[in-house]
């Protein structure tokens, strides 16, 4: 019998780290434990996790002016124009 | 026991032609999906004889006409991929079903294969434009002004659950889920109270509990009963409850959970009740609330506020797993479930590169700051929209990414290879190596079905109502042994 969600992974690769190698400016992720999950969140994951959001509001601001030259301009027109069709 | 939660999800993009005054959602999404190339795909009909929109769970059919289009048309609207994919017109939207998959993780890689894949078309289908005129494709739920198309999932489900159940333990369930689920917006819409920002793109759309209609007074849960599969044997849950979502890591946690709790309610380990007084209201309550700390009623008179629900459904999912065979990866969505909720009841926005809505709010609050703007500034606004740009230049959310803001589940190169590999697992593996190796001979599909047009004969229609079956392990021998389709329906005939 199957166990929940079965063990196949995809394609012919083997169990990866869950957080791809894929970008080397990532921010690390937290600690993975072994426990259940109802020991994690407190103490020092908690901590960790609060400091990680802190840090990440502070280099927002240094993404605003990547924001500024990115938005779509005319902004007013541009979101007034933006009309769909309802669908599903 | 649970039976295998083979799931898939099906999204709508919202689109547009920027510099086409009379620009024509239709047309554009026939340019839009016949501007992606793939061998064959131009000549396969979608068969809809498999089709029936109309069954309703709770064991009626409902009146009302089914949609055939003719051939031509057929043709034109429906393109069936060689990953095992369904990309298609659905009404004045292009729609992405993802092939079906067993694990989270391969839902991750398979939805974001599918952006990848419309942002390929959109630049094909802009060649075609006249200069001036530029395609968009957004991966969210709304326009802001009352219209919403969805993003939906699916789940297979045991049909011997019965609905009842399914609804009951459900309800809560979904209406506390987006929390973590959700992909954020700027105000309200559709006669819902007024606030600057909301966790839920869809919340204010949904106007009644349970019912079959996706496109007016749409309910939380949706009772389309087409399983897609032997309906002796299965349901297949139809959810549109849930956001388009951008964030891996939301995608990963949002159908990991929902397979696990399904999972739980065919198990019988749903213990507690905690149906809600009024889960139409609530669920706009819920998505307005962006602190997360504003309880809402129980039937019984208690007070949870979202978390706490979720709570509530992670302990039962612990105590469930205790003592089981439980599989890495929803050892490791039972442990993230658990990190993220309990940043919610702290501070939501410690999930600023994990979770959509907080993503979304602090890249709005931090432009808003800077710039000394209010929430009704035409430019907070347009950040809303564009962080489910699919432009990989232009998309906030992707710049997230780049930027390493945004945590990841999968790695580039698998979701690269996603676009032309079908998963492993089920029958969408049968179905993408078949048009990848007979595509010519190829004459219908449906999720359940492929038909074969070979030589003099009829068209043979291969059956597929078991979704684990044509998996690789299934069908790999077969598939060598049958260098041509006639080869094909001839060991299949034996």
């Amino acid at each position: 019998m199957e166990v929940l969600i079965g063990k196949k992974t995809c394609g012919d690769t083997e169990l990866r780290p869950l957080y791809g190698a894929a970008d080397s400016t990532q921010k690390k992720a937290p600690t993975k434990k072994g426990g259940d999950g109802d020991e994690s969140g407190d103490g020092e994951g908690g901590q960790k996790l609060a400091e990680k959001g802190k840090q990440l509001k502070e280099e927002m601001d240094a993404l605003v002016d990547e924001i500024d030259e990115v938005l779509e301009e005319n902004a007013e027109e541009f979101v007034k124009n933006y009309v769909q069709r309802g669908g599903q | 026991m649970a039976i295998s939660k083979v799931m898939g999800s099906e999204i709508e993009y919202g689109i547009t032609v920027k510099g086409d005054p009379d620009f024509d959602p239709i047309s554009s999404c026939v340019l839009l999906v016949n501007a992606y190339r793939e061998d064959h795909a131009g000549e396969i009909l979608w068969d809809y004889e498999q089709e029936n929109p109309l069954a309703d769970a709770r064991g009626f059919m409902v009146d009302g006409e089914k949609y055939t289009p003719n051939q031509q048309e057929n043709i034109a609207r429906n393109k069936t991929l060689v990953n095992g994919a369904r990309y298609y017109v659905d009404h004045a939207h292009p729609e992405y079903s993802c092939p079906e998959v067993t694990t989270a993780r391969e839902l991750v890689v398979h939805e974001k294969a599918g952006e990848r894949i419309l942002e390929a078309s959109r630049r094909e289908a802009n060649a075609l434009l006249p200069a001036g005129s530029q395609m968009l494709l957004y991966k969210n739920n709304s326009d802001r002004k009352g219209n919403s198309y969805g993003a939906h999932e699916n789940y297979l489900m045991d049909r011997r659950t019965s609905f009842k159940q399914v609804v009951e333990h459900l309800m809560p369930f979904f209406v506390s889920r987006q929390v973590y689920c959700g992909a954020g917006k700027v105000g309200s819409e559709n006669r819902s109270q007024p606030c600057d920002y909301q966790i839920s793109q869809r919340a204010d759309f949904f106007e009644t509990e349970v019912a079959l209609d996706t496109m007016v007074k749409r309910p939380i849960i949706n009772t389309r009963d087409e399983p897609h599969a032997n309906r002796e044997k299965y349901r297949r849950l139809h959810v549109i409850v849930g956001d388009a979502n951008l964030s891996e890591f939301t995608i990963y946690l949002r159908s990991g959970v929902t397979a696990l709790v399904l999972s739980m309610i065919e198990d019988g380990a749903i213990k507690k009740t905690l149906a809600l007084r009024d889960p139409v209201r609530a669920i706009k309550e819920v998505s307005h609330d962006t602190s997360c700390r504003k309880a809402i009623a129980l039937e019984n008179g208690q007070k949870l506020t979202a978390v706490q629900l979720q709570l509530e459904y992670l302990e039962m999912a612990q105590q469930y797993l205790s003592g089981r065979d439980v599989d890495d990866e929803t050892r490791d969505v039972v442990e993230k479930w658990g990190e993220v909720l309990a940043s919610l009841e702290r501070d939501p926005m410690e999930l600023a590169s994990r979770i959509d809505w907080v993503m979304k709010l602090s890249l709005i609050e931090s432009f808003m700051e800077r710039k000394s703007l209010d929430w009704d500034a035409p430019q907070v606004q347009m950040l809303d929209l564009q962080y489910h740009d699919l432009r990989p230049d232009k998309g906030l959310y992707y710049m997230l990414e780049r930027q390493g803001r945004a945590e990841r589940v999968a790695g580039d190169e698998e979701i690269a290879a996603a676009i032309t590999k079908p998963p492993e697992g089920t029958r969408a593996y049968f179905r993408g190596e078949c048009l990848r190796r007979y595509g010519s001979a190829v004459f219908g599909v449906n999720w359940d079905s492929i038909s074969f047009n070979v030589d003099d004969e009829p068209i043979r229609r291969i059956m597929m109502e078991e979704p684990l079956k044509g998996s690789r392990a299934h069908v790999e021998e077969l598939l060598k042994n049958s260098p041509t389709a006639a080869d094909l329906v001839k060991n299949l005939r034996a």
